[in-house]
């Protein structure tokens, strides 16, 4: 004991530094900041520190090689010793991280952490959220499978619409022609150097504002920030009503980190990791490309937007979006801190997270895409052929040979880029089914070209049994009225 | 006397080893930039496309579309297979001829030929093509990306090379044209 004494000693006597980390980890904050929702910027600096440990063991291993990414990700998930648990501590961390952050982000708007004096704090915090986001965007591209591949091909397709600079910011972008080794090798650069030496510098300037300005007191309905007087009233909240930080407040710091770390040790064991999916080869086209779970909403948003706002919004979009979060602070720096007395912060985070919500939900079955292989692999159900006459039934046949089953459901299977069509004779009549098959319309192409009029014939004939039972088809009354109607 | 003086030479020769590191770095900037932005260079000044083998006509029968591949252009030691780029050849009929770049020309996906139905399809945002290439339907504005071809001693060459995207449709300058199909 008296010899670690001796060494620590020796060592203070040089590096002068136990003074000011003792300061600083007993600085006073506000007795009510001990609490369960000022955990989160811990966890995520656990999370982040997480990341470099298994991200630089991944390192030893992988292979940043177009052609060689792929297997030596085989060889980690399977030759070496537990490189499969790394790689899924390194993947659930990534999703963990990303989620602690945007938590994180929305606890400090809720609070009013942004106000004066703390913007700076905020601009800084934004950085780091899209420097995260980042290292979620360019970990799935060093995950060299065909969604990485193909989610490269998505990034340089959307930047080559920024006007005029749009082709050679896509040439710098893939590091060539191409996505090919250049552009994974500036990816691994990217993901392993610049960009967590960033991060590793805004979270060391987060973490000083945190100190030089003081944690975010528990924001008090009707305690009112102005710019004169806040930091004295602060200071004078920490004298009266102060616990030092160590060991007053660190404690559920502690727990929580440690328990969200052991819930991606869970994760990890549980899952295992992510992927890889297929070859990044791209002559392999039977692939249905997927973002990763945080670039979800975008995949949505950028399949339901109207074709003729899509470039606008990818282009303005964003920088609208950061604009308000970079002048949030500025435009709101004083008054109110309190959630209870902000109406208007409170929807606009529920309306966000909804939306992001949904966006999410739609785009883990993605009712926009065709289902590619519905043609072949899902039958027409049973109930709708039995008792069929031969027409009918020939009917079927062209529904499925032609593929329309990939984008219209029938019995709930099948793709839902189109109306489901277990109705779809109550809703058209025969006219105006031959017109919609021929001409398309309404977002569905125009099938005249491809179906020989017996087909055509059948399709509809087949079409017009789709009815609930007891429900009679659509008729055109002019047609019934001078033909007598239907046999 | 002698201090505000010797003050300002030192402050003059702190001036001076600024500019001096000043002019250096300058020095440095050109090289590192260009370096940096190689790739937009080399576009500009060689170009990426050229024109290559896609193979012999008869492997392209008369009224089908087929898939073909070739070897990229330009390429690096390191690029393994993702220099393999393919693409679907339209025989018209026999003598003329439509090569479509793979990428949808919404968001860069594979897009599919359904021989059955005669359709393009993509499996990322659901946009769908014609055989001859134009809009069908879903987010793509323009039909897809066309590639220059010609026949020579009975084989199919095409000018190619770079990955066409929206922005920037290398891949010929056909088919152009929002939301119109390219000779309606």
């Amino acid at each position: 004991m008296r010899l670690i004494k001796k060494v620590g000693g020796w060592f203070d006597e040089r590096l002068q530094l136990a003074t000011p980390i003792r300061e600083t980890m007993q600085h006073p904050v506000p007795r009510r900041t001990a609490s369960w929702a000022y955990v989160f910027g811990s966890a995520a600096l656990t999370v982040f520190a997480l990341q470099l440990v298994t991200g630089i063991l991944l390192a030893l291993i992988y292979v940043p090689s177009a052609g060689e990414a792929w297997s030596s990700l085989q060889v980690l998930n399977h030759q070496v010793t537990l490189g499969w648990f790394i790689r899924a501590l390194h993947g659930w961390g990534s999703n963990f991280m990303v989620a602690i952050v945007l938590i994180h982000m929305v606890q400090v708007f809720l609070f009013g952490a942004y106000k004066f004096p703390r913007e700076l704090t905020w601009v800084v915090g934004i950085l780091l959220l899209l420097l995260t986001l980042g290292m979620a965007f360019t970990g799935q591209v060093l995950r060299f499978d065909q969604d990485a591949y193909w989610g490269l091909g998505i990034g340089a397709s959307i930047s080559s619409r920024i006007p005029v600079l749009g082709p050679r910011i896509v040439n710098l972008l893939l590091g060539g022609p191409i996505i090919a080794g250049a552009t994974l090798s500036r990816f691994f650069a990217l993901h392993v150097f610049v960009i967590p030496g960033s991060l590793i510098a805004f979270v060391g300037l987060h973490l000083l504002l945190v100190l030089k300005l003081g944690i975010n007191e528990w924001p008090m309905p009707g305690r009112i920030v102005r710019r004169a007087t806040y930091i004295k009233e602060y200071h004078e909240l920490t004298r009266k009503d102060g616990i030092p930080f160590v060991p007053g407040a660190v404690a559920k710091d502690l727990f929580f980190s440690g328990f969200i770390l052991l819930c991606i040790v869970a994760c990890a064991l549980y899952f295992g990791p992510f992927g890889p999916s297929g070859q990044p080869d791209p002559t392999i086209i039977q692939t249905a490309p997927r973002p990763d779970y945080f670039f979800l909403w975008l995949y949505a948003v950028l399949s339901l937007l109207p074709p003729s706002m899509e470039t606008p919004a990818l282009l303005i979009g964003p920088v609208i979006a950061l604009g308000v979060l970079l002048a949030l602070p500025f435009f709101s720096g004083e008054g109110e801190k309190s959630w209870r007395r902000r109406p208007i912060a409170v929807l606009t985070i529920l309306l966000v997270a909804v939306a992001l919500g949904t966006f999410t939900r739609l785009a883990g079955n993605a009712p926009w895409s065709p289902v590619m292989d519905a043609w072949s692999g899902d039958p027409i159900p049973a109930r709708y052929l039995k008792g069929r006459t031969a027409l009918e039934r020939q009917g079927a046949l062209v529904f499925q040979a032609k593929q329309c089953h990939n984008c219209h459901a029938l019995g709930g299977v099948g793709g839902q880029r189109g109306p489901e069509l277990d109705r779809i004779a109550v809703e058209l009549t025969q006219d105006q089914l031959i017109r919609q098959v021929i001409q398309g319309g309404g977002n569905m192409p125009a099938y005249g070209k491809n179906l020989s009029p017996a087909e055509t014939t059948s399709l509809v004939a087949f079409l017009e049994t789709l009815h609930p039972a007891g429900q009679a088809p659509a008729q055109d009354a002019s047609r019934l009225g001078q033909l007598g109607g239907r046999p | 006397m002698s201090l505000p003086d010797g003050l300002s030479r030192r402050a003059m020769l702190v001036k001076l080893g600024i500019l001096f590191n000043a002019a250096v770095g300058a020095i440095l900037v050109v090289p590192i930039v260009s370096y940096i932005l190689s790739p937009v260079i080399r576009q500009r000044r060689q170009g990426y496309e050229s024109w290559l083998k896609l193979g012999a006509l008869d492997q392209f029968p008369a009224g089908q579309t087929r898939l073909a591949v070739y070897r990229n252009p330009v390429v690096n030691p390191t690029d393994g297979e993702t220099a393999n780029i393919p693409c679907w050849v339209r025989n018209v009929d026999g003598e003329k001829f439509q090569v479509f770049a793979i990428n949808c020309a919404h968001l860069g996906c594979p897009v599919r030929w359904f021989p059955q139905s005669g359709l393009f399809m993509c499996p990322c945002h659901g946009g769908a093509y014609y055989s001859d290439g134009s809009r069908a339907s879903g987010p793509p504005e323009r039909g897809l990306f066309e590639y220059r071809y010609k026949l020579e001693q009975g084989n199919l060459f095409i000018d190619a090379g770079q990955m066409p995207t929206a922005g920037a449709p290398t891949a010929g300058l056909t088919n152009i044209g929002v939301g119109r199909p390219p000779c309606a």
